[in-house]
This record gives structure tokens, C-alpha cells and sequence, in this order.
């Protein structure tokens, strides 16, 4: 498959605005609209500031998903992660193990589930991400039913619970904890040459390689930073739903990289930036909000997420393809039969 | 060179054979009606569905594909098909599952289209269209079930039926899988979906009609998922909208555990049809020696990994083992 050489061509007006991005604004605000002719209290300040609250436990994913899908690669396995880090800091916490520390333990199990991911997909390079986030997906998602069977594990403490619901001010937590990881994912990716050797092993990992780049270094720190965002995911969602069992988070995996998709994001690798999933954050998260106010059901959501991630991939297909026959040097016209060629003798 | 990949092939299948004679044995000491005929022919009915898929999922996974959305096509095909009848009584059973298979079809001629033509990845259309299915079984039912009482005996009798006290689903399977080994190891269009999977490249220079043929693995995938989900409906004798849910793994972990490999171009179906009958024992029989069910899905995690794991490690084995051979 050919890439073309993207060439930086400095600032313009027409490149700026023609960007992904701002189709995604487009579709932000239209969704924005489209809500608030459907409820005449939709549009305060408290919706934007509330709302978030009860879709963005899954944004936590979404921005090392983002660094994932860049390498070329596949994470399916972030959903089952979250469960079983829930389930292990529930059941601990029962056991006696004071809550701060449980936290830990969540992040730490987590971490370690993304570690175990990135180390066989190095060590085993035969084997493509899918089939190896596939085959952990099922293991942790597996051991979490092991540990909890089909029981809910709550009676967290009460500061626990802010976490998901409390606010500084009228800023909910979980907002300034997206900000704050948002900032830093995207100073990873586009500031740092650990961003950059994202992008140059999710252009060709072969080449990256050979230019130096500890390629196996850089994939299992992806899928750490994968797997320690999952146990944030893990944390938010427990809190807020006060609860937890092992079936917990089942489908976050689609939602999440259909928005990375949706962002602009190239499921062929290297290709992408934060901004854009970012945005489908937030397109998706008040999408099924509105969909909430006209009373459809959520299973039409599933439809509608399934539809996005096709339509987003094609258009991305599309449009990239188009960009790669741009840039190929226009063939040479065919002689003019009429023309006498020229006879060597 | 050739005995040595032959014999590193066989290999596999000697191995899944004796690991599931152990694991009948160990069985049979844990629980003395483990081998009798009519356990044997319970499971066999409950792994056919399995098998069937596998089929599709194998010809799926030889072209460095993989199909995620096959349980939402049994639970989609199942669930129309089961309203069909519960409004037409009288409906033929036969008619049933062509129109469960037509359903299927329709699905993967969809999802192979994306594939095929658009170069949308496998994962990522089957993901979406898993969704988009199951969210179309939520709408056709909404959310409601079809129960016993609502299905015909014909239309039950799919799954119950027997030939000669061999169950309807095992022959199916079987007869699938006959016509499978026929067509992958002895018609053209089987061994271009060889070809394609080990080399795309070559393939395209070959002439072989690399997309047409990738197609087509997604309309049979579909079709089969079709089947399946009637028998599947017609053997619980419920439709649900959650029918199926995750089945999809088990499909892809028992063909993976068959020896098809994951980048595409190798597999038998000798290997599958043990793979499939191994999962099946895993699946069935766990309960039997009071293993807890929760247990299960860590199980089947953990096959899977190891058989895609121990397959690496095979053919690195001998990989080297031909090089030492070529070795002065």
C-alpha cells in the first residue's frame, strides 16, 4: 500500500478549515441544536457542565486508544481491563483493604493487565493485536466472573462516590480530570518525539525500526498508558454507578474506537490526531443525551454507534485514497499516433 | 522441506487428538457418565452449531480476515424467523431457514462489500455491524421474546428432529463440513481463498479475483450464520434479543484453536473439525465434573492464548528446523 509524503506546506486558510476537525464541530453543533429544539431547558450552562458526567468515564479510553489505533494497532480488551480492575479494588476493599489503597490496587491491576498485553504482542510478533487482545479480553473479563460470580459489590465509602458525581464549584471532578489527561495525552502525541515515534511506527514499523526507534519500547509503554486509562475508566464508572460486577463496561470497546474512528483517526496506522476523538467525545456522549430526551430506546444507540463507525471509515477511506491518487505524478500523456515518431536508424 | 512442514502440520492435529482423548479420560474418572452414548450425542448436538460457524469463520480467518458480527446475525436471523413463524403457523421449516439464511446473506454481502470494495478492515466493519445487527434484533423484537409456545413442532423439529437417531443439527454440520472439505481442498474457488490469504499481492498478480473472492467468505460467513441462528432458536426454543451474545468468540477461539491461523493461508479442515469438537468438550462438559460455570470464559481465554501461542511457537520451531536442514 502506498503512502504518499505529506509535505509540510505551511499555514493556510483552505487547509485549516478544510480539516476533519471541523466537520466534527459541524456535527457538534447540530447535535446541539437538534437537542435543544427537543427540550427548551437544553441549552444552560448546567447541561454542558452535568451532562458530561454520565459519558465521559469512557473518554478516559479514548485517548490512549487514540495512541493505539496510531501504532497500527487494536485494543479490544480495554472494556474487560476496567471490569476486572473494578472488581478486584470491590472485592479487596471488602476484604479489609483500606480505600485509598484499593484505588491503587485498581490502577495497579490495570496497569499490570495492559503490561501483560504489551508484552506478548512484542513477544509474539507473529500474532496481530486483535487475536491477542481478543484472547485477553476473554481471560480478564473471565476472571473477573471467577472472582465476584454473578454478584454486585458496593457500599464504597462517601468520598469515593464524588469521584463521579462531586464538583469543584460547578466544574464536576471528572471534567477537570479529563481536562488535565486530555492536556497530557496530547502534549504525549504532538509535542514529545515518544508522540512522534508513535506516528512513525504506525507508519512503518519496519522502517521505524531500522532509524532506531526502540519500536518494542514504545508499543509496551502504549499499551501500559492503555491499560493505567482503563483503571481511570474503571474508577469513574464504579463510582458512579456505586457499584460493580463483572459485566461491567461490556461494549465500552466498540464505543470507544468508533469515536477514535469517527475523530479522524486512520485504522491504518499513522495517521490522526487527539482533537478529533476528543470531539466524538463529546458528539456521541450528547447524541445518545438527546436521544435520552426524545425517549429511544438505548439499543438504538447501538445502532446509530455502529452506523458512525462505518460511515466515519468509509469517508476517511475515501478521502484518503483520494489524497494518495493526488499525489501519484500524473502519468505521461500517450504519444499522438498522428505524430510521425522519430526512426532510429 | 516438504515432509518436514508436512509433518510439523500433522503435528497439530496428533496433538489436539490426544489432548482431547486425555481430556475424555480425565473426564470419565471425574464423572462415570461422561462416555456414555447419550452425553456423547448431547454434545456433539451442541457443539454442531458451533461447528457450522467455525466453517464460515475459518474461510474468514484463511483470507487474514476476522467476522465479529456473527452471533448478532444468529440472533437476528433467529429472532425474524422465529416472528415469521409465530404470525404463519403453517410455515415450512425449510422455508424458515432459507429465510434465516437469506437474512444472514444479506448481512454479510453488506459487511463483505465494506471489505471487499471499500477497504474498510475486517474488525472494524464486523465491529460496527455487530451493533448495527444487534441493535436491529432489539428493534424487530422489541425487546420482547418469542417463546415455545409461539413456534410451530415443525419449526422446533429443526433443531429436535433425528434421522435415524442421528440429531438434525449434527447432520447439517457434518454435511457442511463434508461440503467444506470438498470445496477448500478441491475446487478452484476454494484454493484462490488459499491464495489470497497467504499472499494478497501474489494473488492479485495471479489474476485471482482477490476481492470477488473475499467477498464471497463474508457471504457465506453470513449465509451459515443464518443457519445457525434458526437452529439456534429452534433448539432453546426461544428467541431473545441477547441471543448468542459473545458467541462470536467461542467461534473464532475454536477455529483458531484448530490451527487456522491468524494471518492468514494456513489451516486444515481436518484441524478445525478437532479444534471444534475440543472447544465443544470444554464447553459442555465442565459443568459435568462441577467446575463452576464462572470458570468457563477464563477457560476458553486462557485455549484460546495458549493455542495461538503454541502455534507460533511451532512454526518457529520449524522454521528453524528447515533452515538447520538446509544448513551444510
Amino acid at each position: 500500500m502506498e503512502r504518499a509524503i505529506r509535505v509540510d506546506k505551511g499555514w493556510s486558510w483552505r487547509t485549516f478549515f478544510l480539516q476533519w476537525e471541523w466537520l466534527l464541530v459541524l456535527i457538534f453543533i447540530a447535535v446541539n441544536v437538534v437537542n435543544s429544539t427537543l427540550s427548551p431547558y437544553y441549552l444552560t450552562l448546567d447541561t454542558f457542565l452535568s451532562t458530561p458526567q454520565t459519558f465521559l468515564d469512557m473518554a478516559f479510553l479514548v485517548m490512549p486508544m487514540t495512541m493505539v489505533i496510531i501504532l497500527g494497532m487494536i485494543d479490544i480488551s480495554v472494556a474487560s481491563t476496567a471490569a476486572l480492575a473494578a472488581v478486584i479494588m470491590a472485592v479487596c476493599f471488602h476484604a479489609g483493604l483500606p480505600m485509598p489503597l484499593a484505588v491503587v490496587l485498581n490502577l495497579a491491576v490495570a496497569t499490570a493487565c495492559g503490561l501483560v498485553n504489551g508484552i506478548l504482542i512484542t513477544r509474539f510478533k507473529e500474532l496481530s493485536s486483535v487475536i491477542v487482545t481478543l484472547a485477553t479480553m476473554i481471560i480478564y473479563r473471565g476472571i473477573a466472573y471467577v472472582i465476584l460470580t454473578d454478584q454486585a459489590s458496593g457500599d464504597f465509602p462517601k468520598w469515593y462516590s464524588s469521584l463521579g458525581w462531586g464538583s469543584v464549584g460547578k466544574v464536576p471532578i471528572i471534567l477537570i480530570a479529563f481536562a488535565i489527561c486530555a492536556v497530557v495525552f496530547g502534549v504525549l502525541l504532538h509535542k514529545t518525539s515518544f508522540g512522534r515515534r508513535i506516528y512513525a511506527i504506525g507508519n512503518n514499523l519496519t522502517a521505524a525500526r531500522y532509524s532506531g526507534v526502540k519500536t518494542d519500547a514504545i508499543i509496551v509503554t502504549v499499551f501500559v498508558l492503555t491499560g493505567l486509562m482503563a483503571g481511570f475508566t474503571s474508577l469513574f464508572l464504579t463510582s458512579r454507578m456505586g457499584s460493580t460486577r463483572p459485566n461491567v463496561a461490556q461494549g465500552y470497546e466498540l464505543s470507544v474506537i468508533a469515536m477514535v474512528v469517527l475523530g479522524g483517526v486512520s485504522t491504518s496506522g499513522g495517521k490522526g490526531r487527539i482533537g478529533g476523538p476528543l470531539l466524538a467525545i463529546f458528539i456521541i456522549g450528547f447524541l445518545n443525551y438527546g436521544l435520552g430526551l426524545v425517549n429511544i430506546q438505548a439499543q438504538s444507540l447501538l445502532i446509530i454507534v455502529g452506523l458512525l463507525l462505518i460511515l466515519s471509515v468509509l469517508v476517511l477511506n475515501l478521502r484518503f485514497r483520494g489524497r494518495a491518487q493526488r499525489s501519484v505524478p500524473s502519468a505521461p500523456k500517450p504519444v499522438d499516433s498522428s505524430e510521425p515518431t522519430k526512426r532510429i536508424p | 522441506m516438504k515432509r518436514a512442514v508436512s509433518l510439523s502440520e500433522s503435528f497439530r492435529e496428533i496433538g489436539l487428538l490426544a489432548f482431547i482423548v486425555i481430556l475424555c479420560a480425565i473426564f470419565q474418572l471425574r464423572n462415570h457418565n461422561f462416555l456414555t452414548l447419550s452425553n456423547i450425542r448431547d454434545l456433539l448436538t451442541n457443539t454442531a452449531i458451533l461447528s457450522i460457524l467455525s466453517v464460515g469463520m475459518m474461510m474468514v480467518i484463511l483470507t487474514r480476515g476476522i467476522d465479529l458480527s456473527v452471533a448478532a446475525t444468529i440472533a437476528l436471523a433467529g429472532m425474524v424467523s422465529a416472528l415469521t413463524v409465530n404470525s404463519f403457523r403453517a410455515i415450512s421449516p425449510v422455508l424458515s431457514i432459507l429465510e434465516g439464511m437469506a437474512i444472514g446473506t444479506v448481512a454479510g454481502a453488506l459487511i463483505g462489500l465494506l471489505i471487499a470494495r471499500f477497504n474498510v478492515l475486517p474488525i472494524i466493519a464486523t465491529l460496527g455491524f455487530m451493533n448495527i445487527i444487534r441493535g436491529l434484533t432489539y428493534v424487530v423484537s422489541k425487546g420482547a421474546w418469542v417463546s415455545a409456545y409461539q413456534m410451530s413442532d415443525g419449526f422446533k423439529a429443526i433443531a429436535t428432529g433425528n434421522v435415524l437417531g442421528v440429531s438434525n443439527p449434527i447432520i447439517i454440520a457434518v454435511a457442511i463440513n463434508l461440503a467444506f472439505f470438498y470445496f477448500i481442498n478441491h475446487m478452484k474457488t476454494g484454493r484462490q481463498i488459499y491464495a489470497v490469504g497467504s499472499n494478497p499481492e501474489a494473488a492479485d498478480i495471479s489474476g485471482i479475483p482477490r476481492r470477488r473472492i473475499i467477498f464471497l467468505v463474508y457471504v457465506v460467513q453470513g449465509a451459515l450464520a443464518g443457519l445457525g441462528g434458526v437452529i439456534w432458536v429452534a433448539k432453546f426454543a426461544s428467541a431473545q434479543s441477547d441471543t448468542a451474545m459473545g458467541f462470536e468468540l467461542s467461534v473464532i477461539a475454536a477455529t483458531v484453536l484448530g490451527g487456522v491461523s491468524i494471518a492468514g493461508g494456513s489451516g486444515k479442515v481436518s484441524g478445525l473439525i478437532l479444534g471444534t469438537i475440543l472447544f465443544g468438550i470444554l464447553n459442555n462438559a465442565l459443568p459435568l465434573i462441577n467446575v463452576s460455570p464462572f470458570w468457563q470464559q477464563a477457560i476458553q481465554g486462557l485455549v484460546i492464548l495458549a493455542a495461538v501461542l503454541t502455534n507460533v511457537l511451532v512454526k518457529r520451531n520449524s522454521q528453524r528446523f528447515a533452515l538447520r536442514r538446509r544448513a551444510i
